[in-house]
């Protein structure tokens, strides 16, 4: 079912349709709208599952396949790009066209944003031109009644021609009626009459000239009408893809395209006389289709309030003012930081003490087996240990960080960033929409290179994959949080817990600079060229829903990440439980291997175990500061580690001062990207240099500013 | 209202204006078009960014923040 790459020739960065069907009998329906229409709550409240869902437009660029059954029926749900029109040929609507009209969809969902219907009709009399089997879902219903905005569903409905159905999908309401509707579409139980716009005299006419020769090509189900007005136009796009699938189901046309073609010149010829050169046809078709939905808009939507934006205006002008907008972003991130410093400590302290209570008591039920010495230390001071450690470090920050920035992405203000930075990305070369997958990088980065596909300019999506990894991600955040927590600062109380903030937002904000500066350096050399356009929407704030975002971010991102990385520590821990306890000449392996790094480390500030951590790391950045910790236990000292203090003890005792852990942040902060995101990198460039580079750069970036603050300081002499 | 035509960059906030004329081509033309940015649509510019570059407007009942490079290729009625 469906088309893969291959078949219709797509190119390589396209994702691969190939829907996959449980059930031979199962309905698929394609789920479109514009961004930022909820489409992402619709699909994930039908099909049950947990996608990702922000608020800022472009989030969905991968397609996702959801099932759920109804009435004994299975539905196939395939959640398409967010576009605004199918028109632009931006691989965003060029993969939700293709799917539209090669996809094999029973029908096709649109999901549109009651607050803004009028817009959002745009792409829904678009979709209409192609196929009538559509259900409209007007969502956000609830957040309409909220600014005084009244749909009309059944004069809608009267006006499209196919059902409409309004929706409040975050609170599931309408959702049962819109299965029923896609159920009674896909029975064939509604004669659709979808609306057809009307184009000026000039362009009917040269749509029935061509329209003569589509009909007889063997289409299927796709409109000819359209079709012959795409060709019109010039879409080689669409052209080559329509070949290709005619070769696929038909053999070669050859004949009857040829003869199309040249038609199709005379209808061009034809509108050139009638004064509508390319540019010009582009117009008369996009106003004709736009003044329709501004006519069906106006006698459907009705504003009791026209002011109700102006709230948001007001927000706006103070939140991106030009005295306010950086201060309140950096503000609102610092506070974020300070909120999780503040409140992860005490239960970082509880977990440690109860995870090293029960490791106690494994111990003594060991001793009392009379388990064998080397298989109670890999197990609980390898295995273990190492476990307690990610959790007792990761898991209280990441409970508190992440609901709070989802909050930060659900209120609608992760646009505003980008709109705030845009003027310095512009001036790095670089595209506006780089800031948003840059805010993507503080969950994962390869999150944040996934995101990088909002980006169409390939030389700007490789710069944003490039520079991605220069803003910390959450394995990294425990180890900028820990260290600043326990060295940076000298004060106790709030004092302590607001000069850790400023450390952890200086990393922050240091490594925007780098991203920026390593953006212009890309730009000027490897990667030339000048900024591409760029449009960015700035979507109505939105009132979060503060339990569900409770709930979401702790299950979704907490759990998500701390599973990753306890799956990762615990065989870690026991590799390095070995490097530590094996020997060759009386050294352990560690210790050959921390005495090699150890004049390298040194240069930049470390010592060799951390540079050792670092490469050991690489599975993923959350075991970096257990390894640290394992290593030295390992090796000097056994310290009962039940607090930050002891934490702070062991490292002093091994070697570190505050220089130490600046560098070992600053190196946390660049250095190459975890091994997930390596190959996720892989995955999306395709290419075996670009991802040695976005290993290099980050890494080579790393060892100068710590060559250079190392050498700095000891120059100076300030330790 | 015969206005005069000016670029929408040279707008400031509060300036509501209408649409006359793109004069971009290609596939920036297209996508200021897919935004609904036909000749006659009120554009209302709402704030400048902190740097001044870009500004977001309101159109069609969406803000949408545009860089100078394309604002000024809309030509626009006052």
């Amino acid at each position: 079912m469906g088309l893969t790459n291959q078949s219709t020739g797509l190119g390589t960065l396209k994702e691969l349709y190939e829907v996959e069907l449980e059930n031979q009998d199962d309905i698929i329906v394609g789920l479109a709208g514009n961004p930022n229409t909820g489409k992402s709550t619709v699909f994930n409240s039908l099909t049950g599952l947990k996608q990702h869902t922000g608020n800022w437009p472009g989030k969905t660029v991968t397609n996702a396949q959801g099932r759920y059954e109804h009435r004994g029926k299975g539905y196939v749900l395939v959640d398409l790009p967010g576009t605004y029109s199918l028109l632009s040929s931006s691989l965003e609507e060029e993969v939700a066209r293709d799917f539209i009209c090669f996809g094999n969809a029973h029908l096709i969902v649109v999901v549109t944003d009651a607050t803004s219907l009028q817009r959002n009709l745009n792409l829904v009399l678009q979709i209409l031109e192609i196929t009538d089997k559509v259900v409209v879902c007007v969502n956000l219903m609830d957040e309409a009644r909220r600014k005084k905005i009244r749909v009309n569903t059944k004069r809608l409905e009267e006006h499209l021609g196919v059902p409409v159905v309004g929706t409040s999908a975050r609170n599931g309401i309408g959702l049962p009626e819109l299965k029923d509707a896609v159920a009674r579409m896909a029975a064939g139980e509604i004669a659709p009459r979808a609306k057809q716009i009307q184009y000026e005299n000039p362009v009917e006419k040269a749509i029935d000239m061509v329209r003569a020769h589509t009909d007889k090509l063997g289409l299927g189900d796709l409109n000819s009408r359209w079709v012959s007005l795409r060709l019109i136009e010039g879409d080689a796009a669409l052209m080559d893809t329509i070949c290709k699938h005619m070769e696929n189901h038909y053999g070669s046309r050859d004949e009857k395209i040829e003869s199309m073609g040249e038609e199709i010149n005379r209808a061009r010829l034809m509108l050139g006389e009638e004064g509508l050169d390319q540019d010009g046809l582009r117009d008369s078709i996009v106003s004709s289709i736009v003044g329709t939905a501004e006519e069906i808009g106006r006698d459907t939507v009705y504003f009791a309030d026209r002011e109700y934006r102006k709230l948001d205006y007001r927000i706006d002008r103070i939140l991106t003012s030009r005295a306010f907008g950086i201060p309140i972003m950096i503000a609102l991130l610092g506070l974020i930081f300070w909120i999780t410093i503040e409140g992860a400590n005490y239960p970082s302290q509880l977990l440690s003490k109860g995870l090293f209570q029960i490791e106690e008591w494994l111990t003594r039920l060991f001793i009392k087996w009379g388990t064998p010495r080397w298989i109670h230390g890999m197990l609980i001071l390898g295995v273990y240990r190492t476990l307690a450690w990610v959790v007792s470090v990761m898991l209280p920050p990441m409970a508190i960080f992440f609901p709070l920035f989802t909050l930060l992405e659900d209120l609608g203000y992760l646009p505003r960033i980008a709109f705030n930075l845009d003027s310095f990305f512009k001036r790095a070369c670089a595209h506006g929409k780089q800031a948003l997958t840059m805010c993507m990088g503080f969950g994962c980065n390869a999150a944040g290179i996934i995101a990088c596909r909002i980006i169409d300019s390939p030389r700007e999506r490789l710069i944003a994959i490039l520079t991605n990894n220069f803003v910390p991600c959450n394995g990294r955040f425990p180890l900028l949080i820990a260290l600043a927590g326990i060295f940076i600062t000298g004060g106790s109380g709030t004092l302590k817990s607001v000069v850790s903030t400023l450390a952890v937002l200086g990393a922050v904000v240091l490594g925007v600079v780098i991203t920026l500066v390593i953006s212009r350096i890309l730009s000027k050399t490897i990667l030339k060229g000048l900024p591409s356009s760029f449009t960015l929407e700035l979507p109505p704030y939105r009132r979060p829903q503060v339990g569900k975002i409770l709930i979401r971010s702790f299950l979704d991102r907490t759990l998500f990440v701390l599973g990753r990385a306890v799956s990762v520590a615990a065989p870690a821990g026991l590799f390095i439980w070995l490097m530590a306890n094996l020997s060759v000449e009386d050294v352990s392996l560690l210790d050959h291997g921390a005495r090699f790094l150890d004049p390298f480390g040194k240069l930049l500030g470390m010592d060799g175990y951390i540079i050792l951590a670092f490469i050991l790391g690489l599975p993923a950045n959350e075991i970096v500061i257990p390894i640290i910790i394992m290593s030295y236990m390992a090796s000097g000292a056994i310290i009962e580690l039940d607090s930050l203090d002891a934490l702070r003890e062991l490292l002093v005792a091994n070697g570190w001062t505050w220089l130490t852990a600046v560098s070992t942040m600053l190196f946390s902060l660049n250095h190459f990207p975890c091994g997930t995101t390596l190959l996720t990198i892989h995955k999306e460039t395709r290419s075996r240099k670009w991802t040695l580079l976005s290993f290099a750069i980050p890494t080579l970036t790393g060892i100068i500013v710590c060559f250079t603050v190392a050498q700095g300081v000891r120059l100076l002499g300030l330790v | 209202m015969a206005g005069k035509y000016v670029p929408l960059s040279s707008l400031k906030p509060g300036n509501v204006a209408r649409v006359r004329e793109l004069t971009m081509g290609g596939n920036l033309r297209r996508r200021m078009l897919d935004l609904g940015l036909i000749r006659g649509t009120r554009i209302e510019v709402i704030n400048r960014s902190p740097f001044g570059d870009p500004v977001a407007y309101s159109f069609r009942g969406a803000l949408i923040a545009l860089r100078s490079e394309e604002a000024s290729g809309i030509i626009v009625e006052v």
